[in-house]
Order: structure tokens, then sequence, then C-alpha cells
């Protein structure tokens, strides 16, 4: 389940306020801007589950998928990859990978604008300049190189910014691993995506091409990783799980530097209020303060912090 | 002696009372690890490492190393009690002591094959902070034809001097990892932890 953030109700009232009152001075898209920029700071983020909490309550169908895609990697994604990986050189495979990644760059852009993360959107619409033009159509990333490294994103992120939770684990076939928000997200994403609307049919059939070539390079360059976690693992869909689940919530939440217990200014996080009420608040701050720590492990905590006692 | 028995029991219960009052007021260890020690310990096994890595030696050479790189740094004992997970709690001390060995082969034996990665790339360790009872000391990794990644190590002196007790990859936390594999080995065989430290000893 996709639950929504208990903030939109309140932001409908007051865009719905804002539309009343002020139709005749206000465009639509003002509007909409307004309820962006409210949503964005008035919701905040998502709270991050911790490392290894799981909403599974499609596991036996997602467990077929996963046979499939297993099934599906061992007898093609994997010798493909490897045929890939073995014929094409190194730099080629590099420049295919760098030309598919430069044109995700504008939906990047999008998904940016609508995060209002405005120094990401500069950035990446600077690489998609630079890569595009000095990088030759996107085969070369000098952007990197002079400091600019892309700011990847999606509209899973988007819809994580404004306050919806992660939902449950869902693994499509082909597709696989991904969340109900991320499955939303991917949608959009697609729906979205600049280059579809501008690019005619035998161009977009280059994009498809780079796209899929891309996936096989990474397929034979994480060729060791990807192995050990289908292939050598006592139960490789929990542990594909756990992996998805804890890498997303990773990117979600930045690196640890900024990441940890991201700050909410609108919950939870007013000292005064933890003070003025008695200790029922300061636990339930406490728990709270659990919730958001990235190393917190209510599966077994006193073994989690082995040395607190 | 009633009154012999009612007296000792209120001086235990006095000395004890004492004793509970004034615990907080002592220091939690008397040497208590600080945030440049626990640095220092990284520094000490991302220089190991970073030698390892360089040394471009065999398979098996990289493998004996890495092993022993575990056991200087690591609180394997910690680690594997906390990967078993409530298991734990219920196992001898003989059972544990087992399982510990096991898996430390087992886990130097699956990281230490994938070593070979690393070739050619490096650790830099970047910085370190205090959390809750312990230490997050945070370094980058740095792998050819890759984008750099965050790997951070959770340090602790809990089990009498400074080691590492955790470590996070990316965000993916191996203990997590770790114990989501462990769990699945454990439940295949009916929750027996021998059978589970057999099983291990065949993967090592």
């Amino acid at each position: 389940m996709l639950r929504f953030p208990c903030c939109l109700l309140e932001l409908a009232k007051i865009l719905g306020d804002i539309v009343r009152r002020r139709t005749t001075c206000l465009s639509a898209r003002m509007a909409g801007a307004i309820a962006l920029t409210l949503l964005v700071t008035a919701c905040g983020p998502a709270t991050l589950p911790p490392g290894d909490q799981v909403e599974d309550q499609y596991e036996e169908r997602n467990r077929a998928a996963h046979e499939l895609n297993v099934s599906l990697d061992r007898a093609v994604l994997g010798p493909s990859s490897d045929a890939y990986g073995s014929a094409i050189p190194e730099p080629v495979r590099t420049g295919v990978s760098n030309f598919a990644s430069n044109l995700s760059q504008p939906g990047y852009v999008l998904n940016n604008l609508l995060q209002l993360r405005i120094g990401d959107a500069a950035q990446n619409t600077a690489r998609f300049a630079i890569n595009t033009t000095i990088g030759i159509g996107g085969l070369f990333d000098p952007a990197t190189a002079i400091g600019l490294p892309a700011e990847t994103t999606d509209f899973g992120e988007t819809l994580h910014i404004y306050g919806f939770g992660e939902g449950d684990y869902i693994v499509h076939p082909v597709i696989g691993p991904s969340t109900t928000r991320d499955t939303v997200g991917m949608v959009v994403d697609f729906a979205l995506n600049p280059l579809r609307h501008y690019v005619e049919t035998p161009e977009s059939y280059v994009l498809t091409a780079s796209s899929v070539a891309s996936g096989l390079g990474s397929r034979y360059q994480f060729d060791g990783t990807i192995d050990s976690i289908l292939y050598e693992s006592a139960d490789s869909y929990a542990q594909l799980r756990s992996l998805y689940l804890q890498q997303r919530r990773f990117e979600l939440g930045g690196s640890s530097d900024v990441g940890v217990g991201y700050e909410d200014p609108y919950a939870g996080d007013d000292p005064a209020a933890a003070t003025a009420d008695g200790a029922a608040d300061s636990a339930a701050a406490a728990a709270d303060a659990a919730a958001n720590d990235p190393y917190y492990d209510p599966y077994s905590d006193p073994y989690f912090d082995p040395y607190a006692q | 002696m009633p009154n012999n028995l009612l007296k000792f029991r209120r001086r235990t219960f006095l000395s004890t009372a004492l004793a509970g009052a004034a615990l907080p007021l002592l220091p939690r260890r008397a040497d208590a690890l600080t945030t440049a020690q626990a640095q220092s310990l990284v520094e000490a096994a991302v220089a190991d490492v970073n030698r390892v890595i360089a040394s471009g030696q065999s398979q098996s050479a990289m493998l004996r190393e890495f092993e022993r790189i575990f056991r200087t740094y690591a609180d394997v004992p910690t680690i594997a009690r906390s990967v078993l997970g409530p298991p734990a709690r219920s196992a001898s001390n003989a059972q544990l002591r087992s399982f510990t060995d096991a898996f430390q082969d087992y886990f130097s034996a699956k990281y230490g094959r994938r070593f070979r990665e690393f070739e050619g790339g490096t650790i830099q360790v970047q910085s370190a902070r205090p959390v809750r009872s312990f230490f997050e000391v945070v370094s980058v990794v740095t792998l050819r034809g890759q984008s750099p990644f965050e790997l951070n190590w959770l340090v602790s002196d809990g089990s009498g001097r400074p080691l590492f007790f955790n470590l996070i990859i990316s965000g993916v936390n191996l203990m997590i990892s770790e114990r989501t594999e462990i769990g699945a080995m454990l439940e295949a065989r009916g929750g027996s932890i021998e059978a589970l430290t057999q099983h291990l000893r065949t993967l090592a």
C-alpha cells in the first residue's frame, strides 16, 4: 500500500483556498507552483524505514517473479552480457554507457525541478550541455572530470521528497526489484521522459539500443557481485530484497554525512517541544530518533550495538 | 539463623543499592575510546588493505591476507553473535564458539575471493564521529572505472580493545545482509546451529 502523506490533505485545503480567493490574480500555473513549494517545504520527505525493515505482503508473487528473473539472467542476460563484455573493448563500453547516461540527464533535470533542488537541476543541465557538445554527443564524460558528476534521480525520489513512503517491496518480471512508490515513479518517468517527446522513431531506436547495451555493460562490470547474490546466496530472493531496499533508502537519504536523520524542520525536531512535555514525550522522541537512525536495528537491538548495556 | 540472614540481606541490599546509585557517576570504561583512536584503528586496517590490493598477489595469498586483516581488526565473536541473531541467546557457549570459528572462515573466504575486484583501487579514510556508544569512521573507496563510494566502519572497544564490528558499504549494512544470509541457512536446517556450523565449514 502506498500511503498518502497526511499533509497532502492540508495542502489540498490551502490550495483550494488560494484558487477560490484569487482566481483572478493567480493563474493556474502559479497556483501549481505554489502547491509544489508548499508540498516540498511543508511535508518534507517521507521517513526512511530502518535497514532491515521489510514490507513484503506480495512475497509469494514476488518470489515467482524473482525465479523468472533469475532464470532469464541465467539463460539470456548473463550469457549476452558476457558476449558483449568480451567482444567490445572497455573504452567503447564506457562510451556507450556515457551516451546512455547522458540521455537520462533531461529526465533528471525535470525531476530536480519538481523536487525544488535547483542546484542539482543546474548541475545536471550543465552536464548535459557540456557532455553533449564537448563530450561529442555524450560519448565522453568531461563534466565529471571537471567536477560535475551526475546527480541521478527519478520520479520515485520526487515522490519520496513529497512525503510518500516506499510502500511494499515488489519484484517485476524482467524489470526486477522495486517498491510500490518506485513503480509509480517508473511509470511517470517513462511518460515524462523529455526525449520520448522530441526524438522520432528511427533515432529513438538508437536510444533504446544504447540503454540495452549500457545495461549489458553494467551486468558485465558487476558480474562478480551479481553472480554472488543471485547464484551463491542461501536465499537469493531475501538477499536481493535486503540489498535493494538498503541501497535505495541510502540513495534517497543522500550520503551518510548529510543523510543521517535527514532534518525535517516541521516534524518532531523542535527541541523546545521535546523538553517542555514530560517523560512520555521524550520516550516517543527517542523512538522517533531510533526510526531515523540508519544503524538502529529493532530486530535485535541488544546485538546491534553489542556493547550497550 | 533468621536474624543473621536478615542482617546479611540488609547489608547486601544496601551495598547493591549504593553500587547501583554510584553506577551512573562512574566513567563507563576506564579508558574510553576516543574518536581519534577509532579513526586510527581504521587507518591501520585501510593501510593494510591498500597494501594487499597494490601487491598484486595470487588469489590464495590475498585470501590469507584478508583473513588475517579480518582477525586483526574486527571483533569476530561479536559479529558472529549478531549475525546469528536471537538464536544466539539460546545457544550454548560451545555451540557459539564453533559457530564463530566457522563463520570467520566462511566470511573470510566469501569476501576474500572478491578482493581481486579492488585491484587498482584505493580506500581513503575521511572522518570519524561518535554515534551513541560507538564510532563511525567514514572512508571512500575509489575503484577503476566506477564512481567513488562510501565505506563506513563502526568501531567500538566493547570487546576490551578497539575493533570494528560492522561495515556499511554505500548504505548496505553488512551485518543485516549477513543476518539475512545466515538466517536463511539456519531456517533451511530447521534452526539447528550445529547443522548451520557444519554447512558454513563446507563453504569456507
